[in-house]
């Protein structure tokens, strides 16, 4: 039997860590928490795979691997696999999670943060506050998937796009 | 309509969505090394864990309270008996023991034998002064802040500092009276 604990432990942490260095750490450089978040998840990333290819024969190709990212990380994760996997065989991936777990509980409404009056609810700066703390949460799981990806032998970047939510899609480029 | 009765800690647990718990134990040991990188001092990362396990136990006692069916404990002791045996297990998947209470029932050790935070942890000697789970302890203190207990709470014993347990020293520094927010109208 696999150890868990509950998910709001998870949440918890991750929320607050986001909160640690967006708004206390780095308040007003997003770019220097950003790169902590990130670094923070790589460090993540790296050690699950580690732990999860254990018993596993080496990925013959960068194909094999990403598979692999897709379908049994992501279920050790979030118990179910990435929804769409497509690729510019280029070295260009874009893995596609129509329901991303850690998305599920962030309001995309600004009015729910902070109560204003009905013309401030669609100002800009309301808006990008949102979209900014939503993306500061998402450097996480970019960085856990950079972090498992180069422990297999696959240095890459990895971005997030929230375009559909509560669809997340990661795209992963990996360097020649 | 009868009160429902409490909920045991394992019943919760089997109830509430869980994740695989490898993920929260290399996550919390990433989030401690890149606090020792940016914060250098061990102390400096023992307040900085001490405050958001406050801020995440201020939210984490609306859950427990929302889950457990737990009613108004009706003092100090009750109210830590339930932390030890409901709550480490709701949340954490461990048990805990109540013990060394002292005469006046306001101070008293919360033992944990296994810990899931410490899982594939090792502190180099760099690190002595660093109470890795720190977390814990503001956990513990922000959840009673919100049900009016005010407390101060310190590590007695730290398997990463070679003792055979954790415990956690729980004192009731002060019992907050509720405070409404209306007044009863003539």
């Amino acid at each position: 039997m696999v150890r868990e604990v509950s998910e709001s432990c998870v949440d918890s942490l991750l929320t607050e860590m986001v909160a640690c260095y967006c708004n206390r750490f780095y308040a007003n450089k997003p770019e220097l928490a950003a790169r902590r978040i990130e670094a923070i998840g790589y460090q993540v990333g790296h050690q699950l795979s580690e732990r999860y290819t254990m018993e596993r024969p080496r990925f013959t190709d960068h194909l094999e691997a990403i598979k692999f990212i897709c379908k049994d990380f992501w279920s050790e994760l979030f118990k179910k696999q990435i929804d769409n996997l497509k690729t510019n065989h280029r070295g260009t991936f874009v893995l596609q999670d129509n329901k991303f777990r850690w998305l599920a509980r962030m309001s995309i409404d600004p009015s729910t943060d902070n109560v204003s009056p009905l013309e401030d609810i669609t100002s800009p700066t309301a808006e990008s506050k949102a979209a900014q703390a939503m993306s500061m949460h998402l450097y996480f799981p970019c960085g856990i998937i950079r972090g498992a990806l180069s422990n297999l032998g696959i240095p890459c970047a990895v971005s997030a796009d929230i375009s559909n939510l509560p669809a997340c899609s990661f795209v992963v480029r990996i360097k020649a | 309509m009868p009160p429902v009765a409490p909920r045991s800690g394992d019943a919760i647990f089997a109830n509430v969505e869980r994740v695989n718990a490898e993920l929260f134990t290399l996550t919390y040991g990433a989030i401690v090394r890149q606090l020792l990188t940016d914060l250098e001092e061990a102390e400096e990362v023992n307040k900085q864990l001490d405050q958001m396990g406050y801020n995440i136990g201020i939210r984490l006692i609306d859950e427990f309270l929302a889950k457990s069916n737990v009613s108004r404990c009706n003092d100090f002791r009750e109210t830590t008996d339930v932390i030890a045996k409901v709550g480490f297990k709701m949340f954490l998947g461990v048990t805990a023991s109540v013990t060394n209470w002292d005469a006046d029932g306001t101070c008293c050790s919360i033992v944990l034998e296994d810990n899931p935070l410490v899982d594939f942890v090792e502190l180099p000697d760099n690190c002595q002064g660093l109470y890795y789970c720190n977390i814990l302890s503001g956990v513990i203190r922000g959840a009673l802040d919100m049900v009016s207990m005010k407390t101060e709470v310190t590590w007695l014993r730290d398997v990463l500092r070679g003792d055979d347990v954790f415990e956690l020293q729980v004192k009731l520094l002060k019992h907050v009276p509720e405070e409404y927010p209306y007044k009863d109208d003539e």
